[in-house]
């Protein structure tokens, strides 16, 4: 094995900082699988395997601890935060904050105040868990973002 | 008591893909490189900081079985392992120095802070790096 299991991993990796970097922008999921070198299907299939979640999964987590960020640490509105982290729409925006938080995103800000940490120890460190068992069985196929590819095959 | 920390390590894949990327691309020096038997010792430290060295570690033989190897490798290139941070004095000089000398992978480009510009990126097996730019005294008194 190895150092072809360990290269294609490493595309793989290259391919999620790709959605670590661009989360604010339309990403879809060709255009990631693209960074990685291979099919949509596989890159989907491989990337759970290698991540433990599908790839819209792990960019929805991404935008969801942004948008806490912005919460937390500024005054700007609910909607304004929800297109800045790179949802499409505030309905999907609470929706997927709920079910990945527990809360909305008004009891949130309500509840919590900026942070001293560094901001690279915050982006890790406060990336919402994910719990155990559900991984990406959560993300039900209405559950659009500009990544909805993704829920066929996150399918269990 | 302890006075000051010596040596980290980290785990590459190869240890002159590592050196090559360390120092050429990124910019440290080498420290140590000597050979024991079948182990190579070696090291890279900031130029200016000859007292801390980052040791470059290969899984595999002595320390490890092949199959604990292979799982620390695996580890290594899905970017699980633990990564180095470094200060710099001019964070976006560095960031366009790095493009020059053909670093692709960053995890971040420069991006400002209270605390000052940081950015990151990836040695080429998956470790992540970081640079932090730290905002001084002055400037922070001024912001």
């Amino acid at each position: 094995m190895s150092r072809e299991v360990e290269d294609f991993n490493r595309r793989l990796l290259r391919a999620r900082d790709a959605m670590d970097r661009a989360y604010a922008e339309p990403l879809d999921v060709r255009t990631i699988a693209a960074v990685a070198h291979v099919s949509e299907a596989h890159f989907i299939r491989s990337f759970k395997a290698a991540f433990g979640e599908t790839p819209h999964r792990y960019l929805q987590r991404r935008r969801v601890e942004r948008s806490m960020f912005l919460l937390r640490e500024t005054d700007r509105s609910i909607t304004d935060i929800c297109f800045d982290v790179g949802f499409m729409s505030l309905g999907t925006f609470s929706r997927t904050f709920r079910e990945i938080i527990g809360e909305t995103p008004t009891s949130y800000r309500d509840g919590h105040g900026p942070m001293v940490a560094p901001n690279c120890v915050q982006m890790w460190a406060m990336r919402p868990r994910v719990p155990d068992g559900t991984t990406a069985r959560a993300i039900g196929p209405a559950q659009s973002s500009s990544f909805g590819e993704a829920n066929a095959a996150a399918a269990p | 008591m302890l006075t000051r920390l010596n040596v980290t390590s980290i785990y590459v894949l190869d240890k002159d893909e590592a050196l090559d990327f360390y120092v050429n691309k990124l910019g440290l020096e080498k420290g140590s490189d000597f050979k024991q038997g079948d182990y190579r010792w070696l090291t890279v430290r900031v130029p200016g900081q000859p007292d801390v060295e980052i040791g470059l570690e290969q899984p595999g033989p002595p320390l490890h079985d092949e199959a604990t190897a292979e799982q620390i490798r695996e580890l290594i290139s899905k970017g699980a392992l633990s990564g180095l941070v470094f200060h710099t004095d001019d964070a976006r000089a560095l960031y366009e120095t790095l493009q020059e000398r053909g670093v692709s992978d960053f995890t971040q480009e420069p991006i400002d802070h209270f605390y000052g510009t940081d950015m990151g990126l990836r040695d080429p097996f998956g470790n992540a790096i970081r640079i932090l730019e730290r905002k001084t005294a002055a400037a922070t008194a001024t912001a």
